[in-house]
């Protein structure tokens, strides 16, 4: 394991470079520090990973792995390994052969001993150790990407990557999955470097969260302070569930806000509602999601969803009084105002 | 099910269209096997009953053609014939009931084993080169790559024969006319712009993030091909070699142009059969059937991958 360094990595696609895809990226990762990437389709995830693997060639920029750079070097010899998003395995080979393919490589050359042990504890580890003769494309979609993890664990590189590895799975195995890789990674000590646009995932497996946008790196830190301490306006909206609620700031007129405020951020945990008659604000709908309830709610012409205890005694159309706990204050250009 | 459900099905084709579809197989399954069975016929009959008139449908099976397929004969006196001592093997016997003694064997296996070694060459000669090129076209930033893509299946739009005259004055100036080397090179040639093409369509449909990953795997670009996309790329692989056989079995225009002697290969020889001491068209049937057997076999050995590659874009995966 090493830590990994990206110093102003930059990269453009199309016709002379019209597309920037990733947009001067400074990022260090730790000796076993788990990093994850969240940002929507088209951010410069997967073109991160794919600049730090090797597989692309970034225009300007460095990567470093271990101190060492790796310009010009060949993905076969930079160490590194990669889980990708879709087509993981390769569809002619037994699930055994697929996991003992990297350690088959020119590169590495071990004997065949090693291999099978190799191949049994991480197979083992993946608990797809009852399916090694099976050919890859006759696993379900989770034993798919359990193998494809496996190929990568059984080597030991510098920094694994992952390209949303369980986003082609369903939620209940997306969440197994999560908790058995976060287990995997720390009992390894692993490098890993994971990409994703899924909020749950970012906030459960993560030391640290960068958040991308536009090929760029908005912020990066702990998932604490990403969520409770987003740097503007698109941070924020990343995370949180339900999606934070963004106010107009002439909407509560009563509320004193910092100069130069545009838009107020509020998320179930900044409001606070009461039932009152002649209220500031009215329940215009509740889904019922069992545990907990979405409140609907209209404020002027303003529409709020905020979690709510599943046993609140308010109705749809009933007034309530609407207030503000510190909630997240942002300027005229999205930055956060603290 | 219920008989409704069938009828509406919009899937499942119906009993009464699919009779039909069958019927129409079989009818054209049979007009094309017409000539194939007339030839195998005629291989087995006697010189005599091959040409009677009206054709014979029950007679007598002979492997006189056989025999004249595969040897010179001489004609004879019925009393030096009687002289000699009694005949060694079927043939022997029969070419004697014609007053003949086989001279010595015709040319036929030499001109067949230049068939197989020009057809079979020329087919791993365009493929392998196919494959290669088709990779390039679908992995690489290869400049131009449209046009040379045109480029390469425009060699296909004109008639060969056009380029006949041309191709005979370049091979007498290079010494290849009349080679065995000469004909692979040139079946390569034509061979190569459908392998490409088809091949490409082929790698196309195979991700790149196999390739991607056996390179972060510790292979080379090269060994993740060998290892990674050739095995994938069987199917198609296969099916373009059917494709490219047959064209360079078949070929007869320049083979006849272009070899004469040694290199000579069976399609402009099986006609010269005829012509020796009358029309033996039983011998020319005998080649003609021989002719259908590698083709025949190849197409039986590859047929899951020739079905696909017929039908290869039409299902996704």
């Amino acid at each position: 394991m090493a830590d990994v360094t990206l110093k102003g990595i930059t990269k453009s696609f199309g016709k002379g470079g019209a597309k920037r895809a990733v947009d001067g990226i400074d990022l260090t990762i730790a000796d076993g520090e788990f990093v994850v990437l969240l940002g929507p389709t088209g951010a410069g995830k997967t073109t991160t990973l794919r600049l730090i693997a090797g597989i692309e060639t970034p225009d300007s920029g460095t990567v470093s792995i271990g101190g060492r750079p790796m310009a010009g070097l060949a993905p076969a010899s930079r160490d590194v390994a990669f889980v990708f998003q879709q087509y993981s395995l390769y569809p002619h080979l037994t699930v055994y052969e697929n996991l003992a393919f990297p350690l088959r490589s020119p590169a590495r050359r071990m004997d065949p001993a090693t291999v099978d042990a190799r191949v049994r504890e991480v197979a083992k580890m993946v608990r797809i150790d009852h399916k090694l003769e099976n050919r890859s494309t006759r696993l379900s979609g989770g034993e798919m990407q359990r193998v494809a993890i496996g190929r990568a664990l059984v080597r030991r590189p510098s920094i694994y990557l992952m390209d949303e590895p369980l986003s082609s799975l369903d939620a209940k195995l997306r969440g197994e999955l999560r908790l058995e890789l976060k287990r995997i990674q720390r009992d390894l000590g692993a490098t890993l470097l994971y990409v994703t646009h899924d909020q749950i995932e970012a906030m459960t497996m993560a030391d640290r969260i960068g958040i991308l946008a536009e090929g760029r790196l908005v912020q990066i830190g702990t998932p604490r302070e990403i969520y409770a301490d987003p740097a503007n306006l698109h941070v924020a909206a990343r995370l949180g569930q339900p999606h934070i609620n963004l106010l107009p700031v002439d909407l509560l007129s009563d509320v004193p806000v910092p100069p130069g405020t545009k838009t107020i951020g509020a998320r179930t945990e900044h409001i606070a509602i009461a039932r009152e008659e002649g209220g500031n604000a009215r329940v215009d709908w509740i889904e019922h999601l069992g545990d907990q309830n979405h409140l609907h709610i209209k404020l002027g012409e303003q529409k709020l969803v905020t979690l709510a205890d599943p046993d609140i005694a308010v109705s749809p159309g009933d007034r309530i009084r609407l207030s503000l706990r510190n909630p997240l204050y942002f300027g005229q250009d999205g930055q956060r105002l603290v | 099910m219920s008989s409704a459900n069938t009828a509406h099905s919009v899937v499942e084709p119906s009993a009464r269209s699919k009779r039909i579809a069958a019927t129409l197989v079989i009818l054209y399954a049979v007009i094309t096997m017409i000539p194939l069975v007339w030839i195998f016929l005629t291989s087995i009959k006697s010189p005599p009953d091959s040409i009677s008139y009206p054709p014979k449908i029950l007679f007598t099976p002979s492997l006189e053609g056989y025999c004249n397929l595969f040897t010179t004969r001489t004609r004879q006196t019925p009393e030096y014939i009687a002289s000699l001592p009694p005949p060694e093997g079927m043939c022997d016997a029969v070419t004697r009931e014609r007053n003949m003694v086989i001279a010595g064997p015709s040319n036929f296996l030499p001109r067949f084993t230049n068939s197989l070694i020009i057809a079979f060459g020329s087919t791993f000669l365009a493929v392998g080169l196919g494959t290669l090129a088709a990779y390039g076209f679908s992995r690489f930033k290869v400049p131009l790559a449209d046009d040379l893509l045109f480029f390469i299946l425009s060699t296909r739009m004109m008639p060969p024969i056009a380029v006949a005259i041309p191709i005979y004055l370049m091979y007498r100036q290079l010494g290849l006319s009349d080679t065995a080397l000469g004909m692979m090179l040139l079946y390569t040639a034509v061979n190569v712009s459908l392998a490409v093409w088809l091949l490409k369509g082929f790698i196309d449909e195979i991700p790149r993030e196999y390739e991607e990953a056996a390179m972060i795997d510790g292979y080379s670009r090269l060994q993740a091909f060998r290892k990674v996309v050739l095995p994938q790329a069987t199917t198609g692989i296969a099916a373009t070699a059917i494709f490219c056989l047959i064209f360079a079995w078949n070929e007869y225009a320049f083979a006849s142009l272009l070899t004469s002697g040694s290199a000579q290969t069976a399609p402009p020889f099986i006609p010269t059969i005829i012509g020796e001491g009358g029309q033996d068209w039983p011998a020319v049937a005998a080649g003609t059937t021989i002719f259908l057997v590698p083709i025949l076999v190849f197409t039986i050995l590859l047929r899951k991958q020739l079905l696909r590659g017929i039908t290869f874009g039409a299902v996704r995966k």
